[in-house]
């Protein structure tokens, strides 16, 4: 790792103060992303700025139809919360079944969404439950925020400040999970909103990052049924080919994995 | 450079040391606690687990600003004396190690399971949460028999006191 230096602000504005006096700056959340890839020199910050102590950016509230999640509230907090639970049940599972137990007491909402990979869970109940990311300058709506392969619509020093969910009539969350590093290598986030429209999610699947799937979209809003997907086939356009698994085989998976988050859903 | 407070094994330390260190670098090699290890140095394999304000936690991926003042607890510190900590002992009645390269990394891992699940494990839970320490030897069927082991008196050992 170069050498960086470290900062650790109490509020939001002393952060975005620190950002904008260094000549090279990166935020740093869980870490468990940024550090990484400093230790392999990929990123060489001149300072990091660790968001991870200011109080403003943790918690977790239900205000009227929505669950609000504080960016820099950890994997484990999120898996701990009874109000996640009541409010969207499938965003609590799709936490515990990321990362391990040590990387989810680090790893936080917004450093994820920030970061966005196009394996990490969290793009996909984003987009799929049509959330609105709120910074230190202005709310951000899903299908805005994520810009492809790692990149988003984030500025220079802007900072996640929370996601809000709106919650929804039924959703629900299936992964394939790559059994060493633990990303999907292809998951689905379903749901169902109250005023009845059906939003599908794939991450893992596509070269460019969280995806929609309109013609898994269509078959469930024609028919809310695992069954009504049988006859379905997804293009392997675009989609990701690796040593893991060929983009037909992903192709295959988003529909199985649909399949099973709508039977989940019930 | 930074100094950097914090209680390691219930004794405050402090150290003057790069912003760019890690905190599992301050523990073997400022402070000589080479019990954690660095295994894949990638924040997967679990080898570099301490307690960080009681939780475990990869070492190897926490820059030691992040743990300034805060209460670390390593493999160094869990024993009493010469009375082993109750995981230890169960890794060792179990045969719960080969080479011991993991070990200390499972059993800073172990407790804290334990502690979470207040002692209530099966076999499937103990498998699960042990995913992020991986162990090249054993096959982990000794591993998950001494956590098992080890929830029972660490519970008899509460109850004690």
């Amino acid at each position: 790792m170069y050498e960086t230096i470290y900062h650790r602000p109490t509020s939001l504005a002393d952060a975005a103060a620190l950002f904008a006096k260094a000549g090279d700056a990166t935020y740093l959340a869980g870490g468990h992303t940024l550090i990484p890839v400093m230790k392999q020199r990929l990123a060489a910050p001149s300072d990091v700025i660790d968001l991870g102590r200011i109080k403003d950016l943790i918690g977790i509230e239900v205000t009227g139809d929505a669950l609000i999640i504080k960016a820099a509230t950890t994997y484990y907090d999120i898996t701990q919360s009874a109000e996640a639970k009541r409010a969207i049940p499938a965003i609590v599972h799709l936490t515990t079944v990321l990362g391990d137990p040590a990387v989810r007491y680090r790893g936080t909402i917004g450093g994820s969404l920030a970061n966005n990979d196009p394996a990490a869970d969290y793009p996909a109940a984003v987009l799929a439950l049509d959330a609105t990311i709120t910074t230190n300058t202005r709310e951000i709506k899903a299908a805005d925020f994520f810009q492809g392969l790692m990149s988003t619509a984030l500025q220079p020093g802007e900072i996640i400040t929370a996601v809000s969910f709106p919650i929804p009539a039924k959703a629900a969350y299936s992964k394939m999970r790559h059994p060493a590093s633990r990303f999907a290598l292809t998951a689905v986030f379903v749901a169902k909103t109250k005023s009845g429209e059906v939003r599908v999610a794939a991450t893992g699947a596509s070269s460019s990052g969280v995806m929609r799937v309109p013609a898994i979209e269509q078959a469930l809003t024609a028919n809310w049924s695992a069954s009504a997907l049988d006859g379905i086939t997804v293009s392997s356009d675009g989609l990701m080919e690796d040593i893991h698994g060929s983009a037909a085989y992903r192709a295959n998976l988003i529909k199985v994995m649909a399949q099973r988050a709508v039977a989940d859903a019930g | 450079m930074s100094t950097i407070k914090m209680t390691v094994n219930g004794k405050s330390v402090s150290a003057e040391v790069e912003d760019r260190t890690l905190l599992v670098n301050l523990l073997r090699d400022t402070l000589n606690l080479t019990g954690t290890h660095v295994g894949c140095d990638t924040s997967q394999c679990g080898a570099c687990i301490v307690h960080i304000d009681g939780k475990a936690v990869k070492s190897c991926t926490v820059l030691v600003g992040q743990a300034n003042g805060a209460n670390i607890t390593t493999i160094e510190g869990i024993a009493r004396g010469d009375e082993l900590h109750p995981m230890q002992a169960a890794f060792r009645d179990n045969h719960g190690l080969q080479c011991g390269y993991c070990t200390p990394g499972m059993i800073m891992s172990a407790i804290d399971i334990v502690n979470r699940h207040h002692g209530d494990l099966d076999e499937q839970t103990v498998r699960h949460e042990l995913e992020g320490n991986i162990c090249r030897c054993t096959g982990y069927h000794n591993i998950v028999k001494s956590v098992l082991d080890a929830a029972g008196r660490m519970k008899v050992a509460q109850a004690a006191e």
